[in-house]
């Protein structure tokens, strides 16, 4: 009986990328003399090797050989670690990662990537050759003895190479014989199997061959099929030999993805690619998620409680009297315990730990810091702590455009640090914990800072302030979340913080979370992420405005109280505050602000929830405060739209549904109908920051 | 016996067909309902379910033909009022009233929308060939919800585009 293979290839995708993420985070920390980290590199690509020779995937198996054999000489000793293979490494593991997603999704993947890197890596394999004695010929990997000079060929024959009695293999054969001869074929000037003529030949083939033979002797091979073909001939050095040159590749015709390279080209941040690649992954991903084994035994325990709580309960309400009642009462809360924590148990099946989001940023950093030539450390802090499934796909992004513009823009050029008398090397430090409900992720660097008036001024320039307006400098900081700043490119020249900043910050507030800025001149700037633990389910608190239920997260709350009419101040025309203790908390009408009857316009002796978002207090005026519970949240937006000052809906009880309070967008609202209507008051001068604050 | 006489005895569709079964024959099936005087149809693939009237939870500052959103098993789903959002009279509420929730398919994701009507009133088959394109002579619903004009009988039914119907107005700030 043959056993099907396909169903195993689930698992040997995940372990392969768990597999590439080790190769490249063990790449990353690879010291010389480390033999077991180069060990452990090792296993990972073998494994990987292995499982997809199992399961038919040649290309990676074929690639995977070429990084293991590499691997293998460094592990022997017979080749020294040195930057440019670690590099070459890195780059190898970003193309088995292409191949196997290309194996696992079917699809086509950058070809000129992989056939770039898999020549390196010959290159590079057969360099290591010049250690006379030193090197083994490997079975599977024809890699030269070690003589003579190396030479790069871009044979790309003619169509009709082969119906003029041509055979390329003649030509490749007479080649070995003058040396070692290391080739790849590009096969990316083959047409569909219906348009192929079988008398012509699509293949062009790059070569290196390491030889004595001169020159002219290596081009009189070619002499019979010197008409029909393009032929180059490159002599390498051996800092040619390591160093990728100018792309072979695009020596070659009909070469599929040629956009690629020239974005590469172009200049195209490294990391605008990287931050594509995981959602496509995610999406895939979604499927299936790894969970501590702990995690599960923990659920089944309370399973089992629960099970013997329900049997409790069903033998009471056998032959119940009243007299049972209390015991009644007391199993019903112990039933509310159990599904509590099982509720809690579930939840945190989809926690996983923050280091997934984190471990690609060691990568990042490494390639930022090569490409802008700045030397940059990277302190990771707290990737233990766990964050919900969801949020953690969707905060990636955002992360690596702060980490991005801490590299790019926050930390300065060696020189000016030095000049400032601060270390050469700059520093990022990542940082995630929690706070209450909440989880922080913090991105700090010990760059330039921001420079504020700069901000203001390119703010006023821009319209997005009054000229004579005095801001607060978080209100300034904020500015650099404006659409408004996104686009500009002069912008880099501050600190520039700018580059699609406003689609960071609506990323994170997507999740329900918030960002804060934090920054000194000279000193560096702090980006501090805010993000709720889960999206599924909040603590809240009912309350009532006239008809309407409302949820308020109990994360906002500060305090509840009943008005004081004596401390009810009427200021500035009709702003309403309220003296709690030294503080004048503006007071937040929400009949008034969602257009509603309610019981009582008179703020005197109604209720208050002062609320707290973006270190702004409000109060909130409501007619009934009821009962606290935790809800589930529903999106407003799958079959409606975004509602301003609402963050979602909830189902109650009774089947009801109740709309949950979005305090930050609440507190925004109320500054947009004020600024409306002072507005309509003085003309088209909206003032900014003067309405709540 | 030849083919086209063995082919003469079914029935055609129209003249006496067996009962129950004309929708496998039949083209496009569409469901009609009554708004003020007016009939108006809606394609029958996209309707989810016809449910009576409740009263809906508020939504903070909607237009005023969105009525609030439902429960319907646990999804939260918008009402709109169509009589208020094609300006054709005021609408009164009781039991009565009729709720037709509907649901598109975009791609991926799928929007479902209950729309409160007069009252719902038949099936209507309609070939494409049937419909007819609407002049372009004012009337209240704006002409691009309307896909086009089915003659029955003596009267006319409009055709509403789904698509067009679930189009939202963002929120203003009152």
């Amino acid at each position: 009986m043959s056993v099907d293979l396909s169903q195993f290839i689930p698992s040997f995708l995940e372990e392969s990328f768990e597999g590439l993420a080790l190769m490249e985070s063990s790449l990353l920390s690879l010291e010389v003399d480390d033999k077991e980290t180069i060990n452990s590199i090792f296993r990972a690509a073998h494994s990987i090797k292995g499982g997809a020779g199992t399961f038919g995937f040649e290309k990676v198996t074929e690639f995977t050989h070429l990084v293991e054999t590499l691997l293998d000489e460094m592990r022997d000793g017979r080749r020294a670690i040195n930057p440019a293979d670690v590099d070459l490494l890195l780059e190898s593991v970003d193309c088995m990662r292409l191949l196997i997603e290309a194996a696992r999704d079917q699809s086509d993947y950058d070809e000129a990537k992989v056939a770039q890197t898999s020549l390196d890596l010959s290159k590079s394999l057969a360099g290591s050759a010049g250690l006379p004695g030193e090197y083994e010929a490997d079975a599977g990997n024809a890699a030269p003895p070690a003589d003579g000079q190396q030479w790069q060929l871009t044979f790309i024959p003619e169509l009709h190479l082969v119906k003029t009695g041509n055979d390329p293999l003649l030509l490749f054969n007479a080649l070995a014989d003058l040396g070692a001869l290391e080739l790849s074929a590009q096969t990316g000037g083959l047409p569909s199997l219906s348009d192929m003529d079988p008398e012509e030949l699509y293949l062009s083939w790059q070569l290196i061959l390491t030889s004595s033979a001169s020159e002219q002797e290596i081009r009189e091979v070619f002499e019979w099929v010197e008409d029909e073909c393009q032929l180059e001939l490159v002599r390498l050095t051996p800092e040619e030999q390591v160093e990728p040159e100018k792309p072979p590749a695009e020596a070659i015709p009909e070469q599929p993805i040629t956009t690629e390279k020239s974005a590469d080209a172009a200049g195209v941040p490294v990391a605008d690619k990287k931050a594509d690649k995981p959602q496509v992954k995610n999406k895939q991903d979604a499927g299936s998620i790894r969970v501590g084994v702990d995690k599960v035994d923990n659920l089944i325990n309370l399973v089992g409680e629960l099970v013997i709580t329900q049997s409790m309960l069903s033998e009471l309400g056998n032959d119940f009297e009243l007299s049972k009642l209390e015991r009644l009462t007391s199993g019903l809360e112990q039933l509310l315990q159990n599904t509590k924590e099982l509720q809690e148990s579930v939840m945190r099946i989809r926690m996983l730990p923050i280091s997934f989001a984190f471990n690609r940023f060691p990568r990042l950093v490494h390639d930022l810091s090569k490409k802008t030539g700045k030397a940059v450390e990277l302190i990771i802090h707290g990737e233990q702590t766990e964050l919900d499934k969801t949020v953690m796909e969707q905060i990636g992004d955002p992360l690596v455009h702060l980490v991005r513009n801490a590299v790019d823009h926050g930390i300065e050029p060696a020189e000016v640090r030095l000049a400032n008398s601060k270390p050469e090397q700059g520093r990022i430090k990542l940082d995630a914990y929690h706070l209450g409900g909440n989880i922080v992720i913090e991105i700090s660097d010990d760059g330039g800072g921001i420079n504020k008036e700069v901000v203001l001024s390119k703010a006023i320039d821009k319209g997005l302030v009054e000229a004579n307006s005095s801001l607060s400098e978080s209100q300034i900081f904020d500015l650099i979340f404006e659409p408004g700043f996104s686009t500009a490119k002069q912008l880099s020249d501050i600190s520039g913080r700018g580059v699609g900043m406003d689609v960071v910050k609506k990323n994170i507030q997507a999740l329900g979370g918030r960002i804060q800025v934090e920054s000194e001149q000279g000193k560096g700037s702090t980006f501090r992420v805010h993000l709720p633990l889960t999206l599924a389910i909040l603590d809240g608190q009912l309350v009532r405005v006239g008809s309407e239920i409302y949820v308020i997260p109990l994360i906002a709350i500060v305090e509840s109280l009943q008005a004081k009419a004596e401390l009810i101040n009427r200021v500035s025309g009709d702003m309403l505050l309220y003296r709690l203790r030294e503080d004048n908390v503006p007071v937040l009408p929400i009949y008034q602000l969602f257009n509603l009857p309610a019981d009582t316009s008179e703020v005197e002796n109604s209720l208050l929830v002062v609320v707290e978002a973006d270190g702004q207090k409000v109060g909130l005026m409501v007619d009934d405060l009821l009962a606290q519970q935790q809800v589930v949240i529903k999106s407003l937006k799958d079959n409606y739209q975004q509602v301003d000052g609402i963050s979602g809906a909830t189902i109650l009880g009774d089947g009801s549904v109740a709309m949950i309070l979005d305090i930050p967008g609440m507190i925004q609202l109320a500054m947009k109908s004020a600024q409306k209507n002072q507005a309509q008051h003085y003309g088209s001068h909206a003032l900014a920051g003067e309405t709540v604050s | 016996m030849n083919i086209q006489e063995l082919a003469g005895d079914i029935p055609r569709v129209g003249d006496n067909d067996i009962e129950g079964i004309d929708f496998i024959t039949s083209g496009e099936q569409y469901l009609t309902f009554i708004l003020e005087q007016e009939q108006y149809a809606v394609d029958i693939l996209c309707v989810e379910e016809i449910r009576s009237w409740e009263a809906p939870t508020k939504i903070p500052n909607s237009p005023e033909y969105v009525k609030g959103v439902i429960n319907m098993r646990g999804i939260i789903v918008p009402i709109l009022d169509l009589r208020l959002k094609f300006n054709i009279g005021q609408p009164s509420y009781t039991e009565a009233t009729v709720v037709i929730v509907l649901t598109l398919e975009a791609g991926q994701a799928s929007r479902t929308i209950g729309f409160v009507v007069d009252a719902v009133s038949d099936v209507l088959n309609a070939d494409e060939s049937d419909i007819k394109k609407a002049p372009a002579f004012g009337g209240c619903v704006p002409q691009h919800y309307v896909a086009g004009l089915v003659n029955v009988g003596d009267s006319v039914v409009t055709l509403l585009n789904v698509e067009a119907l679930q189009t939202l107005e963002p929120h203003k700030l009152n």
